[in-house]
């Protein structure tokens, strides 16, 4: 067809790159599919032209024989099942927790993380009263408006890539890898993304796009659709069977958590999701037994990664559904039955960390007293019945990662920041250069932060779990100081007296006799982080810090139609001491935002091995009519003593109390329980008549 | 494709311009790739999200849904023409001044419709702003904000 270059299998990838597999805790997904396709929607072949119009006719004409294999897509069902995924297991060696997984043959178990602290067994076996029950979450995608793009330009044993990611520095790692290059041969440029969520981070489009310019010799762009996002990266998929141990006095003394999380065909970055989320399981409570057993699976769905939250909000959902449940049967007031219960600063947490910063009551003290939580309550009559519920979450920072940072002080009293934070609607770049103004006491104005690119800013982790903040926070706080101290010796040496107020450009002037030269500082910043032990998960020192969030919900429902309304969303979280109080706001309204829709509407379908709504048409994510009828946000006065400026991390938190609010709300009004995600009309309607003991047929 | 051509002319933020394009191609596309306009942007592509929203003879349409040969002759005001040259629009001002914006994907297109809101209803009350915006979508969830920042824009138009 004229206009098309190549056309690009998996085989032709690996002549130029003999060992095609990537990814961040396992290598175990082909840039494209060799031998086996696993799961719906994995690239198979590529057609390489010069215009999309051709390449998408012409790639309609390729014509694939597939054998068909069977296949798994339940994560409990994988848990043992004959249909096994990948053939063998090859962890990245990224972390060290998974080197004992190498080589390992016959299952979809890509990682099992245990816990145990205290003795659950035996706080059964003397419970006053036992509850088990079972929770699952649905798949959903991130939808970034901006779908994922690449353009790589390999030549002369260099690659450049510009590409929408959010995580540069792994990007070049892993590049660098594929290739068997040094880092400095491959360069990643990045600019402000149209929104990331989570689905940006690691590698995506970069691998293929790297592989296509090196076989063509000259620069592709990989431009994905929005339907192909939702092949790409997506949200576990989880069940989470939780059980509690109570006492006669309504303390909660032991908790048993089985958590299965279906990543999909590809590990991706599950397996963190499986042990960081995991050791949360147990929820904010200060339970001296607990038991957690958590799984990572393969399956044949598309990848399952990291979407605002690392796992947390499937979490939350269960143990604030199951927590509200065993209030209600004790009879016990669902805010008090929480604070009877509720983890404090100077216990240990069931990771076996002592709680610092961490304000769990007065963040649920903060809904409680926003909804009038004390105040009579109006149900409602007839068939619009009333109810409210709340919702308590909370995550550890992923630990350890570091972040460094350049700043670089102008002759004329300008600066500029020099970091690979990628900001995509967070405004991270207005917090570093808050902050870099803070320490310097240069007016903000004067001060450019640039686009991240690993030829220029040095080394982050990534964008992702709220870790910017804190760590990038850090490492330009110690760099701003570094050159600040530079500036202070330098005025020193130029005779101007102790303390003196001389401007900058005056200071550079008397240094180098014109305006000319710059002053560098630099730092590198790491936590501190105790890795937890194999059998037990026990760690002194989990997490630099814990994120929380509750939200309170009030609901109408529909008895005749299933049909809910959010008459009132409130969202309180502890961040710390906020940088900048209005972003942190629109923060926890927008994760909010978007854990409505995960909560409501969105979700995808698969019928007979296929994702039936690949597209915003039929994948419903929340528009103006989605929101609720008043929705308040909020953070408590609090202090993050090791933060930069007393700050944490706030993106995440205001996804996690959501959907089991909104659950508890549902339970209140109408007394059924959803326990299965979405909360669609239909799936509430379908409790109400189970209830009336007039069930209806199954589709 | 390789196929079809046609040149058509067209204003373009107040200029006459030209442009040999494909007929099969989408207004978006010859924005982006013959004036080197990105403020109108496809994201869903089925005309759902409006991010590609632009105002073609004052009208706001999905400009990925709309074939370019048909903007021949048309009057096409993108988000890159909505300023007075250095001065924001009172909408762009309003959505700044809020902060009704977080990645700012969907942002160009929530603008536009705002204004054309306002040119026909100039004291819209909440219910006829989410009405008339139900046909944006924003991932990041700054609905809230948004509807300030078109109250706000009301407000701005009527005092300036």
């Amino acid at each position: 067809m004229p206009g098309v270059h190549h056309v690009i299998t998996g085989e032709d990838v690996k002549k130029v790159l003999p060992e095609p597999y990537y990814g961040p805790a396992f290598h175990d997904q082909p840039i494209l599919a060799l031998d086996k396709v696993r799961h719906f929607g994995e690239p198979v072949a590529v057609v390489l032209a010069t215009d999309p119009h051709i390449a998408e006719t012409a790639a309609q004409r390729i014509v694939v024989d597939y054998e068909e294999l069977p296949a798994v897509f339940d994560e409990v069902e994988a848990l043992t099942s004959d249909v096994i995924v990948h053939e063998e297991l090859k962890p990245a060696g990224t972390f060290a927790d998974l080197k004992h997984l190498a080589g390992k043959r016959d299952t979809n178990i890509a990682l099992d993380y245990h816990l145990r602290h205290g003795d659950a067994d035996k706080a059964f076996a003397d419970a006053e009263h036992v509850f088990e029950h079972t929770f699952r979450t649905q798949q959903t995608m991130h939808t970034p408006f901006e779908p994922m793009v690449a353009l790589a330009d390999v030549r002369n044993d260099h690659a450049t890539v510009y590409s929408s990611t959010q995580g540069p520095s792994f990007v070049r790692f892993e590049l660098a890898r594929l290739l068997g290059w040094p880092e400095s041969n491959v360069r990643i440029k990045t600019a402000h993304l149209g929104g990331g969520f989570g689905a940006k981070v690691y590698v995506k489009v970069e691998a293929l796009a790297m592989a296509l310019s090196l076989i063509a010799h000259r620069p592709v762009r990989v431009a994905l659709t929005m339907e192909e996002q939702f092949y790409t990266i997506t949200k576990h998929p989880s069940t989470f069977r939780i059980q509690s141990a109570v006492d006669k006095d309504g303390k909660v003394i032991g908790r048993k958590c089985e958590v299965w999380w279906n990543g999909g065909a590809y590990a991706d970055i599950g397996p963190r999701v499986t042990q960081k989320s995991g050791f949360t399981a147990a929820g904010p409570y200060d339970i001296d037994n607990v038991a957690i057993d958590s799984y990572a699976l393969y399956t044949n769905r598309p990848p399952a990664g990291a979407l605002r939250g690392f796992g947390i909000p499937q979490l939350v959902w269960a143990y604030e559904s199951h927590t509200d449940i065993i209030a209600r049967e004790l009879g016990i007031d669902p805010i008090a039955f929480r604070k009877q219960n509720i983890l404090r600063n100077g216990r240990p947490q069931a990771v076996g960390t002592i709680v610092k910063d961490g304000e769990f009551e007065a963040v649920l003290d903060g809904v409680a007293e926003r909804m009038n939580w004390n105040r009579p309550f109006d149900k409602g009559s007839g068939t619009k019945l009333r109810g409210r519920g709340v919702g308590l979450g909370f995550k550890a920072s992923i630990s350890p990662t570091t972040s460094s940072a350049i700043v670089s002080v102008n002759a004329d009293g300008s600066c500029i920041v020099y970091c690979s934070t990628v900001d995509m609607g967070q405004e991270s770049d207005t917090a570093m250069a808050q902050i870099a103004s803070e320490v310097l006491d240069i007016p903000i104005e004067k001060i450019r932060v640039v686009n991240p690119d690993t030829d220029v800013t040095p080394y982050d982790m990534s964008t992702l779990g709220s870790r910017s903040t804190f760590h990038m926070g850090h490492a330009v706080r110690l760099a701003a100081g570094d050159a600040r101290d530079k500036l202070h010796a330098m005025a020193e040496e130029v005779g101007m007296p102790e303390g003196s107020n001389a401007p900058l450009p005056e200071l550079f002037i008397r240094k180098f006799g014109m305006r000319a030269g710059a002053i560098v500082g630099s730092a590198n910043y790491i936590p501190e982080f105790s890795p937890p032990n194999y059998d037990t998960g026990q760690s002194t020192n989990a997490t630099p810090f814990w994120m929380i969030g509750a939200t309170g919900a009030e609901v109408e429902v529909d008895t005749e139609t299933g049909q809910l309304t959010i008459l009132r969303l409130v969202n309180v979280c502890d961040i710390g001491t906020p940088i900048n109080p209005i972003v942190v706001e629109t923060q926890i309204s927008g994760a909010a935002v978007m854990q409505l829709g995960f909560t409501l509407t969105e979700n995808m379908v698969i019928e007979n091995g296929q994702l039936t709504n690949p597209s915003l048409a039929d994948y419903k994510i929340p528009g103006f009519f989605d929101m609720p009828d008043t929705m308040e946000n909020g953070y408590i006065d609090a202090v993050q003593e090791n933060g930069p400026f007393g700050a944490k991390g706030a993106g995440e938190s205001g996804t996690f109390g959501v959907s089991p609010a909104i659950a508890n709300a549902i339970d209140d009004a109408v007394g059924v329980r959803i326990s299965e995600m979405p909360i669609t009309a239909e799936a509430v309607f379908r409790a109400l008549r189970e209830k009336q003991g007039k069930p209806l047929e199954e589709n | 494709m390789g196929g079809q051509k046609k040149t058509i002319g067209f204003t373009l933020n107040g200029r006459r311009v030209a442009a040999d394009i494909g007929v099969h191609q989408n207004l978006t596309e010859v924005l982006q790739e013959e004036f080197g306009l990105f403020g109108a942007r496809e994201s869903c592509g089925q005309g759902l999200c409006g991010c590609c929203t632009v105002l073609v003879n004052g009208i706001a349409v999905t400009s990925c849904l709309s074939l370019a040969a048909f903007a021949d002759g048309a009057d096409i005001t993108t988000i890159e023409g909505i300023a007075d040259g250095e001065t924001l629009s009172a909408e762009q001002d309003a959505f700044i001044e809020t902060g009704a914006l977080q990645c700012g994907y969907c942002t160009p297109g929530f603008i536009l419709m705002t204004k054309q809101l306002l040119d026909e209803n100039p004291d819209p009350d909440d219910d006829a702003i989410m009405h008339y915006l139900s046909g944006n979508l924003c991932r990041c969830g700054a609905y809230p904000e948004i509807l300030k920042a078109v109250k706000l824009a009301a407000q701005k138009r009527k005092a300036g």
